[in-house]
């Protein structure tokens, strides 16, 4: 069984502080982490290799400084470890970023799960994951707390408010984790020493990929941001009085007045 | 010279302090209320390898360098000075003279467990009439055929009775003053071992504290550590290490009490403002921070030391001395920061000094310290 964890390395989102002038992040000094639910996904991978073996190879596209996630990872008990990086990949949106990730996974040895955390702390759009699932053509499973395999067939339980379901599919799969499904262990100290000492960390770059240069990073990203702020608040809302019927003539006039309708 | 961490220091220090305030914080006051022993604790520090730290990878243990181990039992005892002092005990005082001192079945038989954290280790070299002056022991083992026959009482033993490896010394050939000592190790659960009520004490309660009696017990000649008439030496080189974490302990301490005093110290207000804002306090916190600082370079550059293998009992004796009078100092300006609250059980900050006070006695006292540093510097 060869599992792939897709990791991020974001900011720790407590900490981060909005400057009141600009409106914008202050991303100085803040520390880095790995994306929470991301470690939610990791522990499955965890969980699944005690149960049915193989080997866990974590992947993570970012700047240089992300290896330390990667590392993090591995201390975690991850086996192997990509980081891709170079600059032609920077700036991308989701969708150059799935691309990459589609790229780096289509050029391991073989994989038979693919696991990701929900959705990130600083983006939170949750796209990454199922746009993976879509470049390899592989079917998918978001919101997974355990899954249950059986030689190529995969039982996944999939939570929702009100329980959960069990949905029968194959492998290759691709499933995303969301917070709260399982407690993430921390790295063991024996864990840590390994990492840095024993464990392989590859680092692959653009070329590497054989990436056209279109489809990643800034020039692959159709979706661009263009502003982060916090919103100016708005006023308090109007308490209407009165019988029903007054109420929504108050209400209609209101509407109007504001050209809402 | 560079005062960093690498990133394997860095990742173990995140590691452990996360591990600590989760797994180990919210248990503190109410283990040291009932002085009951913390066997969660030891088993989640066990599962992550933290008690067999800075043994080798082959004997089960995390292959640590010292920095690290000591990073590890500062960030422990930041948060419990008593789950701090039980690993500790274990690892500088029972597990490291077996990596040093023992044979490779030794190691085989006792190390692995015990770096694995399966089993306990506790380390008996105290007397009722032998502290300070611990050459004055008076446990005897004798030689009868494949097996040495020990008599003794030890005193004041941390771990005792959880542990289930002990080293234990004894004089062997009376009459030659230190010469004359052997260390062996015992297991706990053989005929004749007793474990005496555990100690009510002032602080780390929740560390177990008692005496143990040897009547009569047998320990395979195969259980000698080291050579006959070693055990001094193996001792003081034991204690050499166990300083260092002894002033990890300490440090963490009074780190806690510093990091307490400067929340208080923006949340309380009095006369309209933060007493942040008025300078006694002020010059409080500066005078705690900088003692901080100085005992924290003198503990790890002692770790440092060790690990380049060059000799370190007079930094390792300087470190206990300095960090323990620090973790006081820390402890008793913290209180009286918090004024009132300082003085409530609930408020960890009593706790604080309960737990450092014995810092300035255990594992060689402050007076023991000084022997040793004067007698580097007049050789």
């Amino acid at each position: 069984m060869r599992y792939v964890v897709c990791i991020k390395q974001v900011p720790d989102t407590t900490e981060v502080k909005i400057d009141p002038k600009t409106g914008t992040l202050i991303r100085d000094g803040v520390p880095s982490i790995i994306n929470p639910e991301d470690k939610n996904a990791l522990e499955l991978a965890l969980v699944l290799r005690e149960r049915y073996g193989g080997k866990i190879i974590v992947l993570t596209m970012g700047p240089p400084q992300a290896d330390d996630a990667l590392k993090e990872a591995l201390a975690m008990g991850a086996d192997e470890a990509v980081l891709l990086s170079d600059r032609d990949f920077a700036g991308a949106d989701t969708l150059a970023t799935s691309t990459a990730l589609g790229l780096a996974i289509e050029k391991m040895n073989g994989y038979d799960l693919i696991l990701c955390g929900r959705q990130a702390i600083d983006g939170d759009t949750a796209q990454v994951g199922p746009q993976l699932a879509e470049f390899l053509n592989i079917p998918q499973v978001s919101y997974v707390a355990d899954i249950e395999l059986n030689g190529n067939k995969a039982l996944v339980k999939q939570i929702s408010e009100d329980g959960y379901e069990l949905i029968q599919t194959s492998l290759p799969l691709l499933v995303t984790v969301p917070k709260g499904v399982n407690q993430h262990r921390y790295p063991s100290m024996p864990g840590i020493f390994s990492a840095y000492r024993e464990k392989k960390t590859l680092l692959w770059s653009a070329t590497d990929l054989r990436a056209d240069l279109q489809a990643v990073g800034l020039k692959g990203s159709p979706t661009q941001v263009l502003r982060i702020f916090t919103p100016a608040p708005t006023g308090k809302g109007e308490m209407l009085q009165g019988q029903p019927k007054e109420m929504v003539r108050s209400l209609v006039d209101s509407l109007k007045t504001k050209k809402v309708i | 010279m560079k005062f960093n961490l690498n990133k394997e220091q860095q990742m173990v220090q995140k590691t452990v302090r996360e591990f600590a305030e989760k797994e180990i914080a919210p248990y503190a006051i109410e283990i040291d209320k009932s002085g009951e022993f913390p066997w969660e604790n030891v088993k989640k520090m066990a599962r992550y390898g933290f008690l067999g730290m800075p043994i080798e990878r082959r004997y089960g243990g995390a292959g640590a360098d010292y920095v690290s181990y000591t990073i590890m039992i500062e960030e422990l005892s930041r948060v419990c000075a008593a789950t701090g002092v039980i690993a500790e005990a274990h690892v500088s005082l029972t597990a490291e003279p077996l990596a040093i001192f023992a044979s490779e079945s030794q190691k085989e038989k006792y190390l692995i467990p015990l770096a694995k954290g399966e089993k306990l280790g506790a380390f008996a070299l105290t007397e009722a009439n032998a502290g300070t002056d611990a050459g004055g022991l008076q446990t005897k083992a004798v030689l009868e055929g494949d097996s040495y026959l020990i008599n003794g009482n030890k005193m004041f033993i941390t771990n005792a009775g959880v542990a289930e490896i002990y080293i234990i010394f004894a004089i062997t050939t009376p009459g030659i003053g230190t010469k004359g000592i052997s260390a062996f190790i015992v297991e706990r659960d053989i005929p004749g071992f007793s474990v005496g009520q555990p100690e009510d004490k002032m602080g780390i309660r929740a560390s177990k504290t008692a005496e143990l009696i040897l009547e009569n017990i047998r320990v395979p000649k195969e259980n000698l550590l080291g050579k006959t008439g070693e055990g001094f030496k193996i001792a003081m080189a034991t204690l050499d290490g166990g300083r260092i974490g002894i002033g990890a302990q300490a440090l963490g301490i009074a780190q806690a009490a510093l990091d307490a005093s400067i929340r208080y110290a923006k949340e309380r207000e009095q006369f309209g403002k933060p007493i942040a804002s008025f300078q006694a306090i002020q010059w409080m916190i500066a005078d705690m921070a900088t003692e901080i600082d100085a005992a924290r370079l003198l503990v790890y550059r002692a770790a440092a030391m060790k690990d380049q293998g060059l000799r370190f009992s007079k930094e390792s004796a300087m470190a206990k001395l300095f960090a323990s009078k620090v973790s006081m100092s820390c402890a008793d300006k913290a209180i009286q920061i918090h004024g009132g609250y300082g003085y409530m059980r609930d408020y960890q900050v009593e706790r604080y000094l309960r737990d450092a006070k014995i810092t300035e006695i255990y594992e060689g006292t402050s007076e023991v310290q000084r022997m040793v540093i004067a007698g580097s510097m007049l050789r």
